[in-house]
């Protein structure tokens, strides 16, 4: 499931459409939303370093880490960027986030940019931060119609220097940008007011939240009960994951989290699903759901529309006629019915309100209006 | 005999390794303590440790809540003398008791006071010899105090933090802070708190038993290594707990001459808990003492 994060990152947006655009979101509780940060960011570097990606670059704007965190990650994964980074370039929003080291009387302290990476000393300008991010993207990918890819590693970060609407405008804007093929960042959901959640939640195609494995042992003092539950939050959680799709509909996913040293591991939780999609329906005091006679009842059902879909020649009932010829008619025009009409199958007789009224046909009534 | 002296929160920290390359190197250590528990023993100890001979670390101390000789008194009952470390400069004080910046006004005083502070540690690092600048340990005692000293600016407190980390990463160096965190209890939304948890590498809770009070033990510690993952070799996340009892070892010879009661006269020593301004006996882990801590 993680890796379907990745390929709809992988696979970036259509024509005209936003970018697809994953959060990551965790809180101190089960404090793995970096490493799963570091996950989707290696899984994409391999789809773009094998051109498998729609986009052909990735800009990562680094706030929590040192730009050599992030060639050491790599490297470490296989990917030596340090040689060969024409795809990749990190925005240094670590270093020296306010220009402190500007104000320092002594310039001795030298600061080392490389073409791996460049300083942004002025994140409380997110116009500016704009500017570079896509300024940068465009030298990855050169004149062509190609797209970069952008991973922000701490929207925490972002908005301790910004407020949350121009957090979030600069966010949509990056999102909307022609040359933007997906984007993501990391959220710390405690750390914020629920409004900020929600924004960047809204903002997102996809959602993914990590949770403790056990929820009970978070807040509570350390004593011996406890403690084994603790140690477990702190290896393993839970992984939700809130996918939009393209026609509107919203799918949740559900995986187990382990952290390892190596990495971060992430295994299916087969139970989970159907519990997953009954949390969908709404509560109500009615039941919503069909059992399987139900179920079975719908499919027999016969449709009063013209196209069956089965081949047979194309009646119209009109409802006009008696009942006896209807049945006869139905008979024939459907091909679907039981011989033995009394087979316990479901029917829809329809009654016209007056005899006046033609038959039903493909056309709209309401065509020859002149409006 | 630096062996037997090691004790388990020694171990919990990777101390108990070869002392090169240090095991903190790089790390952000937090320390969480209250009222009742106070966690100024575990600065102590890992100021000891840091200065050990067989280390060649250099410390670089931030202190906010006491004076030099405070610590001074409270090391040299560990065995360890600030004022030669001082001297030799593998201990450098910043002595930041007297907390404001005088002419500048209120607005900026309080950023423009932390980033003269940064400066400053900045320029220490940059100015030691060669071999000692991969070994430098910053310790602040205590952030909470850094808040006061910024007007309650908490934002700027995270920022100067922020900076100190970015020293982790460009000079290899450990930052241990401590803080409080009955403090930020109230609060709905302690962001200080919790950001410095989430910039924490190794976090330390000295806390109450969930039990309450007891006489034999004094509190329980919580070592939680995040265990980054740029430190080949380590284990993953792993959470430790014991139980701590504190014991005041108190070097006065005349003293000792005086009173010989079920003490052992070899050692000249005598053992005594005390309460130091209502808080019970938290001055300092005596090397003997420490293998006192049980396991919990």
């Amino acid at each position: 499931m993680a890796d379907t994060i990745c390929r709809t990152l992988r696979d970036g947006g259509l024509e005209g459409e936003h970018a697809p655009a994953l959060t990551i979101k965790d809180s101190k509780a089960s404090p793995f939303g970096f490493d799963v940060f570091n996950y989707v960011l290696t899984q994409l570097s391999n789809y773009i370093l094998a051109g498998k990606s729609q986009s052909r670059g990735l800009v990562v704007v680094a706030y929590s880490r040192s730009p050599s965190f992030y060639v050491d990650l790599l490297k470490r994964r296989g990917i030596d960027i340090a040689s060969s980074h024409d795809w990749i370039h990190i925005l240094d929003c670590y270093t020296d986030p306010l220009g402190w080291k500007n104000w320092l009387i002594d310039k001795d302290i030298s600061q080392e940019a490389s073409s791996l990476s460049s300083f942004c000393q002025d994140v409380r300008n997110l116009d500016k931060l704009y500017s570079l991010i896509i300024e940068q993207g465009k030298g990855l990918i050169g004149q062509g119609k190609d797209r970069f890819s952008i991973a922000i590693d701490s929207v925490s970060e972002m908005v301790r220097h910004a407020s949350i609407s121009s957090v979030a405008g600069i966010l949509s804007n990056l999102r909307s940008h022609d040359q933007v093929s997906s984007i993501f960042w990391l959220l710390h959901s405690d750390l914020h007011e629920i409004k900020f959640t929600s924004v960047l939640e809204y903002l997102s195609s996809m959602v993914a939240s990590v949770e403790p494995f056990n929820q009970a042992a978070f807040g509570q003092r350390v004593d011996l009960e406890n403690l084994s539950m603790l140690e477990q939050n702190f290896r393993k959680g839970k992984f939700h994951v809130r996918f939009k799709r393209r026609n509107g509909r919203v799918r949740v996913m559900c995986e187990e989290i382990l952290v390892e040293l190596a990495g971060i591991k992430f295994t299916p939780v087969l139970s989970e699903d159907e519990i997953i999609n009954q949390r969908l329906l709404p509560k109500v005091q009615f039941n919503l759901q069909l059992s399987e006679e139900e179920r079975n009842e719908r499919a027999k059902v016969v449709l009063p529309f013209e196209h069956q879909g089965n081949g047979k020649p194309i009646q119209i009932y009109d409802g006009r006629r008696s009942l006896g010829e209807n049945k006869e008619e139905a008979l024939v025009s459907t091909g679907k019915l039981q011989p033995d009409e009394d087979s316990g199958k479901g029917q829809i007789i329809y009654f016209r309100d007056s005899d006046d009224e033609m038959p039903d046909s493909d056309e709209d009534p309401d065509d020859d209006l002149d409006i | 005999m630096e062996n037997q002296n090691l004790n388990l929160l020694d171990r919990a920290l990777g101390l108990d390794g070869p002392s090169e390359p240090w095991p903190l190197s790089g790390r952000v250590v937090l320390i969480e303590d209250c009222v009742e528990t106070s966690g100024s023993f575990v600065l102590h100890q890992l100021v000891k440790r840091s200065l050990s001979p067989t280390s060649s670390n250099v410390i670089i101390f931030v202190a906010f809540a006491n004076p030099f000789s405070h610590y001074d008194r409270i090391l040299r009952k560990l065995g360890c003398n600030l004022v030669t470390q001082r001297d030799n400069k593998r201990f450098i004080f910043f002595d930041m008791l007297m907390l404001r910046c005088p002419d500048v006004d209120e607005g900026k005083s309080s950023e423009g006071g932390l980033v003269l502070l940064y400066e400053k540690i900045l320029k220490t690092i940059c100015g030691l010899p060669g071999d000692k600048k991969d070994y430098v340990t910053i310790m602040i005692d205590d952030i909470s105090l850094v808040e006061v000293a910024a007007n309650g600016g908490s934002d700027y407190v995270l920022d100067f933090l922020h900076y100190c980390h970015a020293l982790t990463s460009e000079f290899d160096c450990s930052l241990i802070t401590l803080n409080h965190e009955d403090i930020y209890s109230s609060m709905e939304r302690p962001t200080l708190i919790l950001q410095m948890e989430y910039l924490a590498d190794i976090l330390i809770k000295a806390e109450p038993l969930s039990t309450g009070l007891a006489t034999d033990v004094h509190g329980q510690l919580t070592v939680l290594n995040k265990g980054t993952s740029h430190r080949l070799g380590r284990s993953g996340n792993k959470i430790h707990n014991f139980h701590y009892k504190l014991y005041v070892v108190l070097w006065r010879k005349k003293l000792v001459i005086s009173i010989d009661k079920g003490y052992s006269s070899e050692k000249r020593s005598f053992r005594r808990t005390y309460h130091v301004n209502g808080r019970l006996g938290f001055w300092n882990l005596n090397t003997l003492c420490v293998t006192h801590l049980l396991n919990g």
